[in-house]
């Protein structure tokens, strides 16, 4: 099981680098967890170029000159959980709608023919509304015209995993949003998702059912992103260790205007969010890292090669949103509004090569 | 001339096609290599997509279409995915990759092994990507592979050829032809595969990633046509001590009787 130390114990950490350790740290051939703490404290906000030039040199090794590209495709937005800062908050009185399978694999063909090859299928989290049976037949319905479907959805139990993974589901996202127990059980109101230890252990659980790729994240505004940045590397290398078949990603979505009366409790600017992803990219140079259209386009175009390996395009965070572009209810407001053809033509103006597709359903028997 | 199964190659240089910016600077750092071997990943290809930007730049009267599993855990996603494209059109040649750990990329043997057997029964023309280990490079010979494929260093690294030592032993034992692949970083690094007996060497990312992939390309052509000049013209040995001129010298109480 995986051991998070307390967060007050971390905040201590990434606040005790000196300028010596961090220069020592950034000289350093391999990165521990150590590392990683000096490179996110507050003297290495001074080392900011040095360490984009080292983030952009080792992501250019790993993944070379290209950056991946998908598309979410919200299924659902009813929820039984009330977290103060999610647009998709059961007491929020928005639109709630849950696409009927024919829907979603309309929804989803409209992206394929705008280029897309891999997608994230999202919904909040109310099983009674969207449970595996929808997750595994939606699934069965786009395998073969996808290269790969990922989820972004409630827990499940590794079983429930093995049999969407069965289905052609490759990959699972399950957020932690934050580390900080206090903030988490402030935030996270009533529902499932109240119980932070449970929540803690379904990235290890989705490896365990055999997903070639888990993603984690912290929602960045909920609390000391320094913290959180030491906590997410923890995470993943104890993930590494334990599921060393699997593809890790990790993303920082940094919260955005939505439903509701939220205002985020920390500010986390756009030098934050760098810093983070720079010191994550040297602590894990596989490590895959998603920048998403929360984000702006200025912002997005001027991080390409630095470290992100993986771009949305053209997102609506509102079920239904891509069919009728009038549909209200997103979970929140997207910072970019680029089509995938402008993001693509953004990317090559970079130098690095848009790839829509880097997998393939073949992997995986139909039967299986 | 090179030769695997019944193909035989000018080249002894083959070319990867990943990390690239664009598919423009992939064509023109394949004409430049003067490579006749050209590996595709799948995964990053539609063969039923007659637009799939990679595969047009591929022509395949003038290269050999080598298609690999890369991302394959196990001997049964590879099998798999190889006779898919095998149905799609892509040929019988195939550079078998059985990667488990996302991190190191490194070569599972046992499943390497076990789908190269099935696969041979299958008709492919098999080249395993392995780790540089004799004893695996003989079981996959025996198997039926068209070639093997140790690694000089994992794949990305640009370390180059630090498995030097076990790569001459499978060198030495080799019926069929050698190719050393992934972690040569440099020109120097393919030149000492070629100068060790290498039969040929397969090179990515140092191409991709360089400044200047198109030139760095036209690198690596030198360097491997000069380390196969060297090889058979026959290295001298390396000694730390400087040899006599006269190689009888000393020896003169030798008499001739």
């Amino acid at each position: 099981m995986f051991n998070l130390p307390a967060f007050k114990q971390l905040q201590e950490l990434v606040r005790a680098g000196t300028d010596e350790d961090v220069q020592r740290s950034l000289r350093a051939s391999h990165m521990g967890t150590a590392d990683l703490a000096v490179l996110l404290s507050p003297a290495a906000d001074n080392h900011l170029a040095a360490m984009a030039a080292r983030s952009a040199g080792a992501t250019l090794m790993r993944f070379g000159r290209t950056t991946q590209i998908y598309a979410p495709l919200y299924v659902s937005s009813f929820c039984t959980n009330r977290c103060s800062y999610c647009g998709f908050s059961a007491d929020n009185k928005i639109e709630r709608r849950r696409l009927s399978l024919e829907e979603a694999e309309a929804e989803a063909m409209l992206l394929h023919r705008r280029g897309f090859n891999h997608i994230l299928l999202v919904s909040g989290e109310a099983p009674a509304k969207l449970g595996v049976d929808y997750l595994e037949e939606l699934a069965l319905r786009l395998r073969q015209r996808f290269a790969s479907i990922s989820i972004e959805v409630q827990p499940l139990s590794s079983e429930e995993y093995a049999r969407l993974f069965a289905a052609g589901i490759t990959s699972v996202a399950i957020y932690q949003e934050t580390y900080d127990r206090e903030t988490y059980e402030k935030v996270h109101l009533s529902g499932q998702k109240c119980d932070f230890d449970f929540r803690l252990e379904i990235p290890a659980r989705a490896a365990a059912g055999g997903m070639r790729e888990v993603g984690i994240g912290a929602l960045l505004g909920l609390s000391d992103w320094r913290a959180e940045g030491l906590a997410l590397g923890l995470h993943l290398a104890w993930l590494r260790k334990n599921f060393w078949r699997t593809s890790l990603t990790v993303s920082f979505p940094r919260l955005r205007p939505a439903a509701g009366e939220f205002q985020p409790i920390f500010q986390v600017t756009e030098r934050d969010l760098s810093h983070l992803i720079f010191a994550l990219r040297l602590f894990d140079p596989d490590v895959g890292i998603v920048l998403s259209t929360r984000e702006e386009a200025r912002y997005r175009n001027g991080m390409i090669g630095l470290g992100p390996t993986r771009y949305s395009a053209g997102s609506c965070t509102a079920p239904g949103g891509y069919s009728n572009p009038e549909t209200s209810g997103e979970q929140f407001a997207v910072g970019d509004h680029r089509t995938i053809d402008e993001v693509c033509a953004a990317i090559r103006q970079k130098g690095f090569d848009p790839v829509r597709k880097d997998w393939d359903a073949g992997f995986q028997s139909l039967s299986s | 001339m090179l030769k695997i199964a019944d193909r035989t190659f000018r080249s002894r240089l083959f070319l990867g096609t990943g990390k690239f910016s664009s598919a423009d600077t992939l064509k023109k750092a394949i004409q430049a290599s003067g490579s006749e071997m050209i590996t595709v990943a799948l995964r990053r290809v539609d063969l039923n997509d007659p637009a799939d930007d990679i595969m047009n730049v591929l022509d395949r009267e003038k290269y050999l279409f080598l298609p690999n599993t890369s991302g394959a855990r196990d001997a049964k996603e590879a099998v798999r995915l190889a006779k898919l494209a095998r149905a799609a059109g892509s040929g019988n040649w195939l550079k078998l990759e059985v990667t488990p750990d996302p991190r190191t990329l490194l070569p599972d043997p046992i499943e390497t092994l076990k789908a190269t057997e099935q696969l041979v029964k299958e008709g492919f023309i098999v080249l395993p990507y392995i780790n540089a280990d004799p004893i695996l490079a003989l079981r996959l010979q025996d198997a039926g592979a068209a070639a093997v494929m140790p690694l000089g260093a994992p794949i990305g690294t640009n370390l180059g050829l630090i498995t030097k030592f076990q790569v001459e032993i499978i060198i030495e034992q080799a019926r069929v032809p050698v190719v050393v692949d992934a972690g040569l970083g440099a020109p120097s690094h393919a030149a000492l595969a070629m100068e060790i007996g290498a039969d040929a060497v397969l090179v990515n990312t140092a191409i991709s990633v360089a400044g200047d992939p198109v030139k760095m390309a036209a690198a690596f052509a030198m360097a491997v046509e000069a380390g196969r000049a060297a090889y058979e013209a026959g290295l001298g040995r390396k000694s730390s001590e400087a040899s006599a001129s006269s190689p009888l010298s000393g020896l003169d109480f030798i008499k001739n009787v």
